[in-house]
């Protein structure tokens, strides 16, 4: 469904991403890990196009993205949930979802539905503005937004940060009903453990360059990752 | 005795109300484009300038009816605020705010010297005057009502669009995180350019209830420019809310003041209670 051959990408005259090439079916949920500053938020902005990418080719369902402005890349059918979830705070949280579905007006009522049937929790505080909910509920609100858009792939971009361990516990279990759902899901973590127990592959991505891929089992099991990151 | 007093007190309440009403509308187009955009418009008053002479010249000059004249204007002066974005602030829309207030101020001198060439200095006026009203033993100016109500009108139409529309919403998104609009879709400058054309339309509408009280002149801007201008300072500027309660206490000054003093000291109150406010809330009443 997407695909990424040779991309790079930084910002300014700093480099971030090298030669990055990676693949994503239809139905995968598949993970980019690797530590803080490893180039994953590059990767994730490059593929919406929020950054034009320096060298490379991006390939969605089968179309180049190249030429796409990245308002544009939307309708094509990639969400981004940015880093920093990045809600409109002032918004209340339901108006927050309209502009998730921005692009694509005609469905708002029965995604609304969708969404509040996945994240009941939403619905109680569909009034507040979403500055005011807690940090749990402003990543369940921002997934929300961006499956308001009705995307093909789901560009999840550190969806435990800055969360408390419990609630960390429950995106985890929300990013995993998503996948259960057949929704396409690329997700760049750091939560290397967890993230794992959820993907069906993954890609290890160190100082921008791709150093490794296989499935989570044999990523889980690669001795660098256990002694690097998860301190086995 | 004290019962006329009394009366005329609140005749001048009223008044106050009335002028709130609209200085509330003048301050709204520039509260918008400065929320969204970030940029103060100092030629706003000059915007309405140009779309008195619209009203002016389209009414008297080519007999328009006033109604279709004004509507005209509106789109005029929609116009120019779109024109003013793509040509002038476009370029400078991540310079120094100080580059940014000195470009709109050079649109400011260059519209008032444009006019001065095109329409000449002479004071216009529609010829087109409005009974006042009688209310028991208070009198009010029907042009005042007037603009009252389409001031009041032209908030509420806007509150609607703003909170009720995609569009709308996506106005006060964008001013609350630029750099991701384009996640949610939305091509951040053609917003802009819509909320400026906007900001004109405001502009225009103004400028058509100010016609029915004022003369049209090439300098009538820097008459209610500034008065414009402090009154977004003292709501907190971008906030639109903010402004329209601070028209209000400002009108109430200038109303009350000029009705216990002279007209000229319910001014001079008026900035007075301006400077105090701004040694104790520098960003405005409602600003953060």
């Amino acid at each position: 469904m997407l695909r990424v051959a040779e991309l790079s990408a930084g910002y300014g005259g700093f480099q971030a991403l090298f030669d990055a090439t990676l693949e994503v079916n239809a139905g995968e949920a598949v993970a980019v890990i690797g530590p803080n500053g490893a180039g994953k938020t590059t990767l994730l902005r490059a593929i919406s196009k929020l950054i034009e990418p320096s060298r490379g080719t991006l390939t969605f369902a089968g179309q180049s993205l190249a030429s796409l402005p990245a308002h544009a890349v939307v309708a094509r059918g990639i969400a981004h949930v940015p880093e920093n979830r990045r809600l409109f705070p002032r918004l209340t949280a339901e108006e927050n979802l309209r502009m998730g579905a921005y692009t694509s007006r005609g469905a708002y009522t029965e995604r609304l539905a969708q969404v509040y049937a996945l994240f009941p929790r939403l619905k109680e505080r569909r009034d507040q503005p979403a500055g005011t909910l807690s940090g749990g509920e402003q990543q369940m609100c921002a997934i929300a937004r961006a499956l308001m858009s009705g995307p093909k792939l789901l560009l999840l971009d550190e969806p435990s940060a800055g969360l408390a361990p419990v609630v960390v516990q429950s995106i985890f279990e929300l990013v995993r009903r998503i996948c259960a759902e057949g929704y396409t899901v690329l997700i760049v973590e750091q939560n290397i453990r967890q993230v794992l127990k959820v993907v069906n592959r993954a890609y290890l991505l160190d100082t921008g360059r791709i150093v490794r891929s296989g499935s989570a089992a044999e990523l889980m099991a690669a001795p660098e990752i256990q002694k690097a990151y998860l301190g086995l | 005795m004290s019962d006329i007093f009394d009366i005329y007190l609140l005749e001048g309440v009223l008044n106050g109300l009335l002028l709130g009403g609209l200085l509330a509308l003048l301050s709204l187009g520039l509260n918008l484009v400065f929320g969204v955009i970030d940029v103060v418009w100092i030629c706003y008053a000059e915007l309405i300038m140009c779309g008195m002479y619209a009203v002016y010249y389209l009414h008297v000059q080519y007999h328009w009816p006033l109604l279709l004249a004004m509507l005209a204007a509106i789109g005029v002066v929609a116009v120019l605020g779109w024109l003013l974005h793509q040509l002038v602030i476009r370029p400078v829309l991540h310079a120094e705010p100080i580059n940014q207030l000195l470009v709109t101020g050079g649109v400011l001198f260059f519209l008032q010297a444009a006019a001065t060439l095109a329409f000449g200095i002479e004071f216009k006026n529609l010829g087109v005057t409005l009974p006042s009203v009688r209310l028991g033993e208070m009198s009010f100016s029907a042009a005042r009502l007037v603009a009252f109500g389409a001031a009041l009108g032209g908030v509420i139409a806007l509150y609607l669009f703003l909170t009720r529309t995609y569009l709308g919403t996506a106005i006060r998104a964008i001013s609350q995180d630029r750099s991701i609009m384009p996640l949610m879709g939305v091509d951040p400058a053609r917003i802009f350019a819509i909320t400026s054309a906007l900001g004109g339309a405001l502009a225009g509408l103004a400028a058509c209830l100010l016609v029915l009280q004022y003369d049209i002149h090439p300098a009538i801007g820097l008459s209610f420019g500034p008065i414009t201008f402090l009154i977004c300072v003292l709501g907190g500027l971008g906030n639109m809310l903010g402004g329209f309660i601070a028209a209000f206490i400002f009108a109430q000054f200038i109303a009350v003041g000029g009705f216990f003093f002279a007209v000229e000291w319910g001014y001079v109150i008026a900035f007075i209670f301006f400077i105090a406010v701004m040694f104790w809330r520098p960003r405005g009443i409602l600003g953060k």
